[in-house]
C-alpha cells in the first residue's frame, strides 16, 4: 500500500490540519508516515503545499516524485492546478470549488472548472457551502478530507479517532462538527462518483 | 518509549531534551525556529526549569550557550544559516575555547531560498572552524544524532555543528525516543584559563584543535554515521550527503539501481571511505544539498583520469534544493513529470496580510517621499520586506540583519537626502541598535522608520524584545526626544501620518518614527484565545 498525496491551497486555509489528520490516523493503522510542510514567508497569503506519504513500507524521499502523485486535495480551485505536474496520470484531482480570491490577475473561474472537470480523474466540491449545512464554513478543509476518504486507505474510524485526538481540546462541540464535515464530504464524493 | 510524529526540526528538540540539555539559545529564523518553540512548549522544560527564552540575536545566543557550557551544562543553540553569520565570531572561537559542558551549534540551511537572502552551506563553516558535523538525512536521525551529538561534544571538548536544510526541518515522521539523559552538575572548567584566549594562551588552544583533526577524522571512519552501502553495478559509485541520500534510494528503489553507495552524515569526511569508493567504481556521482563541497574536494585542482559528477560538472545545477527528480535525471533517468501546469494558473506570491500595520505605513511613507522621487529607502529582514513588491514598491534594499539602517547611514554620508531606514521592531533589537548610534553620534541626516507590530511576524509571532523598549532605546542612545515621533498606522490617520512622516524627511538630522501597531495576525490569536477561555 502507497499513497501520496499533495495537499494544497493558500497560506492560512488549514492544510496542515488535514495533514495532521490523515498522518496521525495513518501511524495509528501502523503505516509509515512523511510529510513536507511549508513554513515561513510563503505563510503570509502565498500558494501553500504539503507533500504527503503514506505506505507500508519504509519511505525515503520527504518529497513526491514528479509524476507519481496518486491524488492532489486542495482546499482552492487554482491551487490544485498548480501542482499538476506532480500528478500520475492515473491520480486522482480533488478540489474545492470556491476561489481565495487576493491576487487582481486570478482567473475567471469557469475556465478553472473546464480545466478542472477535463482531467482524467477529477472531483470538484462545494465545501464551503456543505461546510456552512454543517455548522461552520470554518470547517470547509475537513468537508475535503472527507471527500477524499474513500481513495485513502485508511478507515472512517481511524480518521474520527485522529479527529478526536487533534480537536479534543478545543470541545465536544467543534468534534461533532468535524465529525460531521467528515461524513458529509464523503458522502458529497460518492454522490458525484454515481451520477 | 512511544513513537512520535515529529518535524525533524522537533527531532532535533526533542533529542536534544532527551540529550540532558539545561538550555537552549536562539533567535527565530524560518527553517529552525520550530526547534526552540517546541523546547518551550515541552513538559520537561518546565519540570527541569531548563532555559528556553529567545535571545537578541544568534550572536548573543551562541554566547549565552558557550557560557552554560563553561558552567559545565550541556547548552544547545539554534539558528538559520544566515544566522551563523551574525554569530560567527563566538562561533569560530568557541572552537578554540573549546567547552565544558557538551554544546551543539544547530544550524538550518535553506537551499532555494524559500525564505532567505542566500543559500550559504554550512559545512563549510564547521570545516573553517575544525570542529565536528553532523548531517541527518531522517528524522530519526535528527532525534539520535543531537542526542549523542553532547557526548561527542564533552568526549572531544570541541562544539559540535548539526547541519540541517529546509526539507528535513520542516517534513515530519516517525521518531523513537531513548532515555532521557539528566542534566550535568555545575561545574567550571578544571583549568580557570581554558577559555582566557589572551595571544599566548590562544596558540596552545589553537595547536591543541590541530593535534585533535586526525582522530576527529578516524572517528568520523568508525562511529557508524557514515556509512559504505556495497552494491553489484560497479561502473558508478554514489555519494549522498544528508538528506540527499533520501532522494537516491527513493530513486535506486524505484528504478531496482544497485550501485555501492557511501552515505555521508559527519564530517570531516575520512579520506579512506572516499578512497574505497572510489577504487571500487569506475566514476563516481556525488549528491550534495548546498555547494559541491565534496565533490570539489575529490576533483581536486590538478587533472587527473577519475572522473567526479555533481554539481560542479554539470550533472546537476549549481543552484537550488534537490529532489527525487534531479536525482533521477543526474543518473541518466527520463523525466518523470507528468503534464505541464495550466496556463490558467496564475501566481501566487507571499503578501502583507489584509489589516496589516505595515501597509498603512507604507502608504503614508510613498506620499510623503513623493516630492524626492523614489529611490531611498533601505529595508531589513521581516514581513515589511513584502513592501518590495506592488503596489507598494516601497523599498531598495533587504540585506542581512540590521543593515537599512547603516546602509541609510552610507548613502547620507555619500549625499543622498532624504535616506530613510525602513525597520522591524525585533530587527532593530537584533541588529539596529548599534548601526543607529553610529547614526546618532555622527548626526547624520537619517530617518529610521522603525515599524513596530510587537512581535517577530515572518517567523509565526514569537516575542520580541523590543515591545515597550523602543522609545527609550532611541532616547538612551541620543535620538533628541522632540524627533523620536510615534504613529498610529491606521487607514483613518494616514494623512495625518504622512505629514508627520514629511516633516522629519525635511529634517537635516537624526529622526526615528515609531509607527506603532500590533500584529494582525497576533491580535486575531489573542482575540480567539481570550474567547475560548
Amino acid at each position: 500500500m502507497k499513497k501520496d498525496i499533495i495537499l494544497a491551497g493558500v497560506g492560512g486555509q488549514g492544510i496542515l490540519s488535514i495533514a495532521a489528520v490523515i498522518g496521525m490516523a495513518a501511524i495509528d493503522s501502523d503505516l509509515y508516515v512523511k510529510q513536507a510542510e511549508v513554513h515561513g514567508m510563503s505563510q503570509r497569503g502565498g500558494a501553500v503545499q504539503s507533500h504527503l506519504r503514506i505506505s507500508d513500507r519504509p519511505i525515503y524521499s520527504d518529497l513526491i516524485p514528479a509524476g507519481s502523485c496518486d491524488m492532489i486535495l486542495s482546499v482552492e480551485p487554482m491551487e490544485s492546478l498548480r501542482y499538476i505536474p506532480f500528478l500520475d496520470k492515473e491520480g486522482w484531482l480533488i478540489t474545492n470549488s470556491k476561489p481565495f480570491r487576493n491576487i487582481d490577475n486570478y482567473p475567471d473561474e469557469q475556465e478553472l472548472f473546464d480545466e478542472i472537470r477535463g482531467m482524467s480523474n477529477s472531483l470538484l466540491i462545494d465545501a464551503d457551502r456543505i461546510a456552512s449545512e454543517v455548522g461552520s464554513r470554518k470547517v470547509s478543509n475537513i468537508v475535503m478530507l472527507g471527500a477524499s476518504a474513500g481513495s485513502l486507505g485508511l478507515t472512517m474510524d481511524s480518521l474520527e479517532s485522529s479527529i478526536n485526538g487533534i480537536f479534543g481540546r478545543k470541545g465536544e462541540e467543534i468534534i461533532r462538527m468535524n465529525i460531521d464535515a467528515l461524513h458529509a464530504g464523503k458522502r458529497e464524493a460518492e454522490a458525484q462518483l454515481i451520477s | 518509549m512511544d513513537k512520535l510524529v515529529l518535524l525533524g526540526d522537533e527531532a532535533i528538540a526533542q533529542g536534544a531534551l532527551d540529550g540532558g540539555i539545561s538550555g537552549v539559545y536562539a533567535y527565530p529564523g524560518t527553517p529552525s525556529t520550530e526547534i526552540t518553540e517546541y523546547i518551550q512548549r515541552s513538559v520537561i522544560a518546565g519540570e527541569r526549569s531548563l532555559h528556553t527564552d529567545w535571545s537578541a540575536n544568534e550572536k548573543t545566543a551562541m554566547e549565552a550557550a558557550l557560557g552554560m557550557s563553561y558552567a559545565g551544562k550541556r547548552a544547545l543553540v539554534c539558528m538559520k544559516h544566515v544566522g551563523l553569520n551574525v554569530a560567527a565570531d563566538a562561533f569560530i572561537n568557541s572552537a578554540i575555547t573549546g567547552i565544558n559542558g557538551g554544546l551543539v551549534i544547530l544550524v538550518a540551511d535553506d537551499p532555494s531560498m524559500h525564505s532567505s537572502q542566500n543559500e550559504q552551506d554550512s559545512r563549510f563553516y564547521g570545516k573553517f572552524s575544525m570542529i565536528p558535523v553532523f548531517e541527518p538525512a531522517n528524522q530519526q536521525e535528527c532525534y539520535d544524532y543531537t542526542y549523542a551529538a553532547f557526548g561527542l561534544s564533552e568526549k572531544y571538548g570541541l562544539p559540535v555543528l548539526m547541519r540541517v536544510t529546509t526539507r528535513l526541518a520542516h517534513s515530519r515522521s516517525g521518531v523513537r525516543r531513548m532515555d532521557p539523559q539528566p542534566e550535568n552538575s555545575l561545574h567550571t572548567p578544571d583549568d580557570h584559563t581554558q577559555f582566557i584566549l589572551l595571544p599566548a594562551f590562544a596558540r596552545k588552544r589553537y595547536r591543541g584543535l590541530l593535534d585533535l583533526q586526525p582522530s576527529l577524522e578516524a572517528d568520523a571512519g568508525q562511529m557508524g554515521y557514515n556509512v559504505f552501502q556495497d552494491g553489484k553495478d560497479r561502473s558508478k559509485g554514489i555519494i549522498a550527503c544528508g538528506i540527499a541520500y533520501n532522494y537516491y534510494m527513493e530513486v535506486a528503489t524505484k528504478h531496482g539501481l544497485d550501485y555501492p553507495v557511501l552515505k555521508i552524515s559527519h564530517y570531516p569526511v575520512p579520506s579512506n571511505m572516499l578512497q574505497e569508493i572510489a577504487d571500487a567504481t569506475e566514476e563516481l556521482l556525488v549528491l550534495e544539498e548546498g555547494y559541491p563541497m565534496l565533490e570539489e574536494l575529490l576533483k581536486g585542482a590538478l587533472k587527473n583520469s577519475y572522473q567526479v559528477r555533481g554539481r560542479l560538472s554539470g550533472a546537476i545545477s549549481r543552484d537550488g534544493e534537490l529532489d527525487p527528480g534531479i536525482v533521477g535525471r543526474a543518473l541518466g533517468l527520463a523525466d518523470s513529470s507528468g503534464n505541464g501546469i495550466p496556463e490558467v494558473v496564475a501566481n501566487r506570491p507571499p503578501a502583507l496580510c489584509k489589516g496589516c500595520s505595515h501597509i498603512d505605513m507604507y502608504n503614508a511613507l510613498n506620499e510623503a517621499l513623493e516630492p524626492y522621487g523614489p529611490g531611498r529607502v533601505f529595508s531589513d529582514i521581516g514581513c515589511y520586506t513584502l513592501g518590495a513588491l506592488p503596489p507598494y514598491n516601497a523599498i531598495n534594499s533587504c540585506v542581512d540583519m540590521g543593515a537599512s539602517v547603516t546602509m541609510a547611514k552610507g548613502a547620507s554620508d555619500a549625499g543622498l537626502r532624504p535616506s530613510v531606514a525602513v525597520i522591524g521592531d525585533s530587527t532593530f533589537t537584533h541588529s539596529g541598535m548599534t548601526g543607529l548610534l553610529d547614526v546618532v553620534v555622527e548626526k547624520t541626516p537619517v530617518t529610521v522608520i522603525i515599524s513596530d507590530n510587537s512581535t517577530t511576524g515572518m517567523t509565526g509571532g514569537q516575542k520580541s524584545h523590543a515591545t515597550d523598549r523602543l522609545y527609550q532605546i532611541c532616547k538612551g542612545l541620543g535620538v533628541e526626544e522632540e524627533h523620536i515621533v510615534e504613529l498610529n498606522p491606521l487607514k483613518k490617520h494616514h494623512d495625518e501620518n504622512r505629514d508627520r512622516i514629511a516633516a522629519e524627511l525635511a529634517h537635516e538630522g537624526v529622526s526615528v518614527i515609531l509607527s506603532r501597531r500590533e500584529c494582525i495576525q497576533t491580535a486575531s490569536k489573542k482575540k480567539k484565545k481570550s474567547a475560548t477561555k
